[in-house]
């Protein structure tokens, strides 16, 4: 590989200093879009490594005046050849350099936007949402509310949730059994098994509520089937029903945040609630399975 | 002699735009390379399986284009707007059929293809590559039918990408994250209509178009094989095999593989 009549130590190496004044070029060309920091770092950065360059360029003549000058032409000649191709070399690496520096600093940035919002739980909100007085509850018995989550946002956010009342628990606290009627296996509309009053029908500011003799859910798609309490009797789900956080405010039933269920054991006010982090469906929150599942979905633990 | 005469002056005016640009650009030569190549000599309709997948793309990218023309994707228009162009548009109900079925007919082609290769054994070297890009080709164009089935916004639409969406969630890990990313939120709302629009008519086809264009240069670089069943060798010399790999790759041009050749030596 090696040609003795290439190594000539003596020419100088190439300089380093253009890279650095790509580097500040680049930086300008960035900070003009970005921000007036970058812009001032930018300059100095090319300032710098410009006087560098140039200063170097100035100092190295005198020694290239001795290459050519040596006795031997050939040697002078050989030395001149190989600078040229270091030079060529340069050149090619410091292009590939800064384009790559100015792909990134384009690229970066929209990858970034393109990615990362949906993984920092961005634009993800709980709706409190006013399903009326709680006497249109009756004690024992499930009532299908149908009801817009964001009105501003329309159709889309329209969620049904399965809402029993259970009068009141040992310690005198209004109990509801709150079931969000989207399956855990892969997210389909649960159905109660019963049949739905609809004379007994109301509409309590924007929201619909429907009484319905059931103690049971499945759902259509996939045939999960769940009891009264949301557990899983057959089919393919592998959780419990997701319930919502209520609160009870002016005597109104306020719906709020989503939670996930591992387990429901008890029935009614005497239920007890194996309470996780909303997770999707289809997504195990016990068992061995569940770390498969290690990091919380973004934005449901806010 | 003066038929032919001026038979020749037409051709040479018929011919002249050609040449005019093939002396600037070299296209007629590259076009030539790229249409007119030898293939074997006992080839069926089965290799044309992917030039019609080919020809179902374009059909689906040329009545796509011409469906943004008149498609809304925000949630309170973009049904009423398919319902348009279904109804009131001018032959609309036909470029919407075309694109909809056209789908299927994209993705069964493909298969098809796919089939076709396998069968023939054409995945194995030197098209092991090819092979490679067709899979992703494939796996667009499922991502080109799941992001499109959304857009009609109807009942069958939202319901079968929350299902979709949700399978995707199960995934171990990533699962609830792609989710997440395809639907922008913990449910489907309305950045997910215009997020599946953007990715099924900008990103995805950009994907293909480049897959395809690669897929095509390897076709046309390494040839069309015969079929496993062929009685005479491919259409080209085979080159010859040296490194790692010598005496793994029989050479049916040569006759007996090198098992045999050791039988005839013992006996």
């Amino acid at each position: 590989m090696s040609e003795p009549e290439r190594d000539t130590p003596h020419v100088p190496a190439p300089s380093l200093w253009p890279i650095g004044f790509a580097v500040g070029v680049a930086c300008i060309l960035v900070g003009l879009v970005v921000s007036v920091p970058a812009l001032i770092v930018g300059a100095l950065i090319t300032l710098v490594f410009g006087f560098l360059w140039v200063r170097d360029l100035f100092a190295k003549h005198p020694v290239t005046s001795a290459v050519s000058g040596e006795p031997e032409p050939a040697v002078a000649t050989v030395g001149h050849v190989d600078q040229n191709v270091d030079r060529a070399t340069f050149l090619s690496l410091a292009t590939i350099g800064v384009g790559g520096l100015i792909g990134a600093g384009v690229t970066l940035p929209v990858l970034g936007f393109g990615v990362l919002p949906s993984f920092m739980g961005e634009g993800i909100e709980t709706f409190e949402v006013d399903l009326g007085p709680i006497s249109n509850f009756p004690e024992g018995q499930f009532v299908i509310a149908t009801y817009l989550e964001d009105p501003e946002q329309g159709e889309v956010t329209r969620r049904t949730a399965f809402i029993r009342n259970n009068g009141r628990t040992d310690d005198d606290v209004p109990s509801f059994t709150t079931i969000y009627s989207r399956c855990v296996h892969l997210g389909c509309p649960v159905q109660p098994n019963g049949p739905i009053d609809e004379e007994a029908r109301k509409e309590v500011n924007g929201v619909e509520l429907r009484p319905v003799l059931a103690a049971s859910f499945g759902c259509p798609c996939h045939g999960g089937l769940y009891d009264s309490e949301g557990n899983r009797n057959a089919g393919p789900p592998v959780r419990s029903l997701d319930r919502f956080e209520f609160s009870i405010k002016d005597g109104n039933l306020i719906l709020g945040r989503l939670f996930s269920v591992g387990n429901v054991d008890g029935t009614g006010a005497k239920a007890r609630i194996s309470k996780y982090y909303r997770a999707y469906p289809g997504v195990h929150v016990d068992g061995l399975e569940r770390f498969l599942y290690p990091i919380p979905t973004p934005g449901s633990t806010s | 002699m003066a038929k032919s005469a001026r038979r020749q002056q037409l051709e040479t005016v018929a011919l002249y735009p050609l040449d005019w640009v093939e002396e600037r650009s070299g296209l007629v030569g590259y076009t030539k390379w790229f249409l007119f190549r030898k293939v074997p000599r006992d080839i069926s309709w089965a290799q044309t399986l992917g030039a019609a997948s080919l020809t179902a793309f374009i059909v689906q990218a040329v009545t796509g284009v011409f469906l943004a023309m008149y498609y809304k994707p925000d949630p309170d228009n973009a049904y009423a707007s398919i319902q348009n162009i279904t109804e009131d548009v001018t032959l609309g109900w036909l470029v919407r059929g075309m694109h909809k079925w056209g789908a299927s007919v994209f993705i069964i082609l493909m298969f098809f293809h796919m089939a076709r290769t396998f069968l023939f054994g054409a995945y194995k070297y030197p098209r092991e590559l090819n092979w490679i890009i067709g899979v992703l080709i494939l796996v667009l164009g499922m991502l080109e039918g799941f992001t499109g089935y959304l857009l009609p916004w109807d009942n069958t639409a939202y319901w079968a990408t929350v299902v979709g969406l949700n399978l995707n969630a199960t995934a171990p890990f990533a699962g609830p994250f792609l989710a997440q990313f395809l639907q922008g939120g913990l449910d489907i709302n309305p950045d997910t209509l215009s997020k599946f629009y953007a990715l099924h008519m900008l990103l995805v086809p950009a994907g293909i178009m480049a897959l395809i264009g690669l897929h095509l240069y390897l076709v046309v670089r390494l040839g069309v094989t015969s079929p496993p069943w062929s009685a005479t060798a491919a259409g080209r010399e085979r080159p010859e095999v040296t490194g790692p790999r010598e005496g793994l790759i029989r050479d049916p041009a040569a006759g007996a593989p090198p098992a045999a050749a050791d039988g005839e030596a013992a006996s």
